[in-house]
Parts: C-alpha cells; structure tokens; sequence
C-alpha cells in the first residue's frame, strides 16, 4: 500500500468520525429535546386564540398558527414526543424479539429452528406495509395497535440476521473452548455469542428508525396509529387535510418535522454503519 | 433449470398456505364473524337466531374445517359478501384492481425513467461533484414520506399552480400525474442508490481496467460491457421493489381518490368491512410471491452461465 493510500484512508476515517460525531449529538438532542418537549415550546400548545386563527408563518409564530389560533411550532414539538418515542420504542422491541428469537434458532438448530424459520418466511412474504395495515386494521387502531402491527412484520429480518450471525459464531475456536471448558449455555449466549453479533444488529436497527418512523406516521395518516388527543405528527397532518388548500403550512409542518427527523435518523444510521465497516463507505 | 422451477414452485405451496392461514387467523382474533357484524349489538335478536344463523353459515364448525372451506371458497373465487355494501367481495377486489396495476406500472416506469440515467451517472462521476448532488438528493428522497410528498405535490401542482386536478376523476392521465410521481420518487430514491452501486461494483472489476489498457474508449466500455452485466442485478432489484409499491399504493390512492384496490382496502378498514381486508392481504400477499418468484426465474434465466448450465449446478 502506497503512502498515498494510506494518507487517503487516515481522512476518510476522520471524517466518519467527525460525522459519526455531529449526527450523533443531532439525533441525542432530538431524542432528549422530545422527552421535556412541553417545557421547550414557545407557546402553549393548546392555548387557543380565534382572532390569530390560521394566521400564516411569521416572526412570532414560525409555522403559523391552526384553525384555534394554536402555534404550529408548539404543537410540532409537543408532538415530537409521541412520534420519536413510539419508534424508539418499536425499533426496540423489533430488535429484542428478532435477535432472541434468531439466537434460539441458531443455537438449538433442529425442528423448532425449521419451524420458526418457516414461520419468519410466511412473514416475509407480505409486502410490508399491507399487511400492517390490516393488523392495525384489525386491532382497532391506536399507537399501541400500531406498534404491534409494525413489530409484527417487522421482527423476521432481525431474527435471519441474528441466525445466521449466531450459526458463524457456533463454528469458532473459542466457542468450541467455551464448550470443552463446561460453559452453561446462558454464560456461552450472553458473554460469548451476544456480545460478538450485536455490532451488525445494531447496525440494522439503526439504518431502520426512519423506515420505521414513516410508516408508523403512515399508519396514524391512515387514522390507525394515534388518535387525538394524542399530538403525533401523521395523525396531525391527516386531522388537517381538509386545511391544504385554504392554509398550507398547517397540514406540512408536522411533515416537515418527520422529514427532518427521519433524515438525521437515517444520515446517522449510514455513519454508524460506514464507521462500522469501512467497505461500505461511499456507496 | 426445470429442476430449480419446479422446486421453486413446489417452495410456494407452504408460502401460499402460510399466507391464506395467517390472513384468516387474523380475522378470527379480531373476534368478528358475519353473524355478529350482521345483528350488531342488537340484544332484541334471540340467541336461538343467532346460533341457527351461524349453523348456516358454518360459523359454528371448528377452526381447520372453517379455514379450510374458506379457501376452497377462495379459489372458486367466492370470499363472501361485504359487510357494508353486500356485494361479492371478490368481484370488487377484481374490479378494481386494473387501476393499482395501471398505477404501478405507470410508476415503475417513471422510475426506471429517473432512477437508471442517473444512477449511472453518479458511478461514471464517482465521488465528485455529481455524484455528490445525486446521492444528496437520493438521501432526501429517502426521507420523505409519501404521504408528505403527495400533500406537497398536491398543494403545489393543484392549489397553487392550479395545472392538475386535486382528486383523481376517473382514471385519466392527467390525474394520474401526480400519484405516479410520487410513487417514483420515493422508489427512485432507493433505487436509484442500488444502481449506482451495481454499476460501480461492476466499474471496479478487473476487465474494465484491462478493456481500458488496450484502448477501448471508456464509453464503450460502459455500455457495452458495463451496463449489459449490470443490468442483471438492476432488473432484479426493480422487480423486488414491487413489493414495497404495493403497499405504498394504498396510502397514496386514498389520498388522491383513485379508484383501486389500495383505496378499496383503506376504506374496508375505516368501516371494519373485515372480508374485503382479508380479500385485499390475501391477494395482495399471493401478487407479491409471484412477482418475486418470477423475478427469481427471471435473473436465472437471464444469467446465461445458469441458463446455459456452465456454473456447477
């Protein structure tokens, strides 16, 4: 390797590190600005005034005000809440089910893995968001329902990467080690297997926040996620349709606010995941 | 190559079987059957009506034999009645299904259209300026989430600018501007990256640098040898994409009023008209596994070393 190269490399690593950085403290002060959302708004989100009501973007009130004279801008955040924490939260639980569910498999192999595997595969085989419509559907709508329609389709890719992840793992010097040296099989899972697959699991669990923030918002615009007087922002944007045409930035501000979330989601996703290996970088 | 086929469809019965079980499960833990849609809460009907009308319908037979009649029914294409309009749930699904296909083919070649010149591009211009722009814009694609860009689009072409119609009349090709469009370009987005990542692989072989020393033109290259064996793997991303189109088209046809199967299936759910959803995932579920398994024996096909059987197998 030329010195060049080299040269080349050393940048390219600091500047994912410097990404890695900003992206991070972003989404950080995302996360953490929407839980005290309601100490951080200018306004009271449900004070209504009629006499500004459906008053465009200005200087006191940066997205407008809705058809109570209620700030945009305050109901934005109020409702940043409901939307991060939801798919937080469904990230989560998809991630945990996936990969127990996945190192089950890949560690008992057998019957019961064919049998979950299959049953992963039946999942697999619903395009995506149809089949979590009519779960949602089905439930009744609401966030929770939403949530569990979403983790519902969602888990099988997990449980595929942690299986495979846990089956490589299986094969290792030191795993056979573990063994010979009479290791419980809880010691083997959590100290040996869990901790050297979780990197590429963590991996796609991030890249999935902001797949999985949109379709929960496209679940509450299709009224099958949250309902008021829960503020969220598909559902904020769905409520004030019928406003499109007379006042814009009612209906678009709460998109803008999943649009901007998403895409820090998603840019810290693909840092995390070009810092994690580096063959992936400019792709 | 029969051999894989034929393995390939004897794969899709336990598929197919998975997908009938699982939508039917789903609507008998909603815990809703014809009869208790059909007298609602009406505690006046004796519950002697109630259980005579469930022996007719066979409500009352165990799960399996229920399960199982339900398909059957299925194939012969009868899947019951609508709870709200009364009408052959079947022949609805059906009717309406011509314009979801319309809708996705428009939007699939609107997004071969956009997606496949300029993800070329931005592997021929790798890493500079470009390329740059394109994946910016391939990012923010990817963050927008159609619904938002419907509602832009709508509010820009039809209120402001005042060029297309707000909702779609019929199945026009003015209204099918807008649902096509932004269909493709949350699929461009995605796609768009895929490409240039096929391509650029490709870029990176040893044959192109050897095809280059002996002095073969970079052009030539690239559509000669470049993009014939890229296009493979481009074909086959597409067809596989398919699949998130179809759930993305419900969303969109019910924002712009267009009269397919998506919007059918919105609606089914709003009024819990439980038969027509089951209708709709089935179905849905059933195109989705056939649009994948053709892609499949599609890329195989392609592939002349499996085709010709010069690969191992």
């Amino acid at each position: 390797m030329s010195d060049v190269t080299v040269r080349v490399q050393k940048i390219r690593r600091n500047t994912v590190k410097t990404r890695l950085i900003i992206f991070t403290i972003l989404a950080a002060l995302l996360v953490i600005g929407s839980l005290f959302s309601s100490h951080l708004t200018p306004y009271d989100p449900y004070l209504q005034d009629l006499s500004i009501a459906k008053a465009p973007p200005s200087a006191a009130h940066l997205f407008g005000t809705d058809r109570y004279g209620r700030d945009m801008l305050s109901r934005v955040i109020v409702g940043s809440r409901a939307s991060i924490y939801s798919t937080l939260l469904l990230v989560g639980i998809i991630t945990a089910i996936g990969t127990a569910v996945g190192v089950f498999c890949g560690w008992k192999g057998g019957k019961i893995d064919v049998i979950l595997m299959r049953i992963s595969d039946m999942f697999l085989a619903f395009p995506g968001l149809v089949f979590a419509m009519a779960v949602a559907g089905v439930l009744g709508g609401g966030l929770q329902n939403a949530i569990i329609a979403l983790a519902a389709i969602s888990w099988p890719k997990y449980a595929r990467i942690a299986r495979s992840q846990t089956l490589a793992q299986k094969e290792t010097v030191w795993m056979k080690a573990a063994k010979l040296s009479g290791s419980s099989t809880g010691k083997i899972i959590f100290k040996h297997i869990l901790p050297n697959i979780i990197g590429p699991i963590l991996v796609t669990s991030m890249l999935d926040i902001g797949t999985m923030m949109m379709e929960l918002a496209a679940l509450s615009f299709l009224g099958l996620g949250a309902k008021p007087p829960i503020a969220e922002w598909g559902s904020m944007m769905s409520d004030t349709r019928s406003l499109l045409s007379t006042c814009p930035w009612i209906t678009l501000s709460p998109g803008l606010a999943i649009f901007v979330s998403v895409m820090i989601f998603n840019l810290l996703g693909d840092t995390i995941r070009d810092y994690a290996d580096p063959k992936t970088r400019g792709r | 190559m029969k051999k894989y086929v034929l393995h390939r469809f004897l794969q899709l019965i336990p598929v197919l079987i998975g997908i009938t079980f699982l939508s039917f499960a789903m609507m008998r833990i909603a815990g809703s059957d014809a009869v208790t849609e059909l007298y609602g809460d009406k505690t006046a009907v004796a519950q002697e009506i109630i259980d005579a009308k469930r022996a007719e319908l066979g409500l009352d037979k165990p799960f399996l034999t229920q399960y199982v009649s339900w398909v059957g029914g299925m194939l012969r294409g009868d899947m019951g009645v609508s709870y709200v309009s009364g009408k052959n749930v079947f022949d609805t699904f059906i009717s309406k299904l011509p314009a979801t296909l319309l809708l996705t083919v428009l939007s699939i070649i609107m997004t071969v259209v956009i997606s496949i010149p300029l993800g070329v591009l931005a592997a021929v211009r790798h890493d500079r300026f470009t390329d740059y722009f394109l994946r910016f814009f391939s990012f923010v694609g990817n963050s927008l989430p159609n619904f938002f860009v419907a509602l832009l689009l709508m509010q820009l072409f039809a209120i402001r600018w005042k060029i297309l119609p707000v909702i779609a009349d019929g199945t026009s090709f003015q209204s099918a501007i807008m649902p096509t469009l932004t269909l493709a370009i949350a699929m461009s987005a995605k796609y768009m990256r895929q490409v240039r990542a096929t391509v650029l692989e490709e870029l990176n072989k040893e044959y192109v640098v050897g095809a280059k020393a002996r002095g073969i033109r970079s052009r030539c290259v690239l559509w000669k040898s470049v993009l014939k064996s890229s296009m493979l793997t481009i074909i086959t991303l597409l067809a596989l994409s398919i699949g998130n189109l179809l759930g993305g088209t419900a969303i969109i046809e019910s924002i712009f009023m267009w009269d397919g199967v998506g919007k059918l299936a919105v609606d089914a759910i709003t009024m819990r008209d439980y038969p027509l959803i089951q209708a709709y995932v089935v179905w849905m579920a059933i195109i989705y596994v056939l649009v994948n398994l053709i892609t499949d024996l599609l890329y195989h096909w392609l592939d002349p070393r499996i085709r010709l059987g010069v690969s191992e197998k």
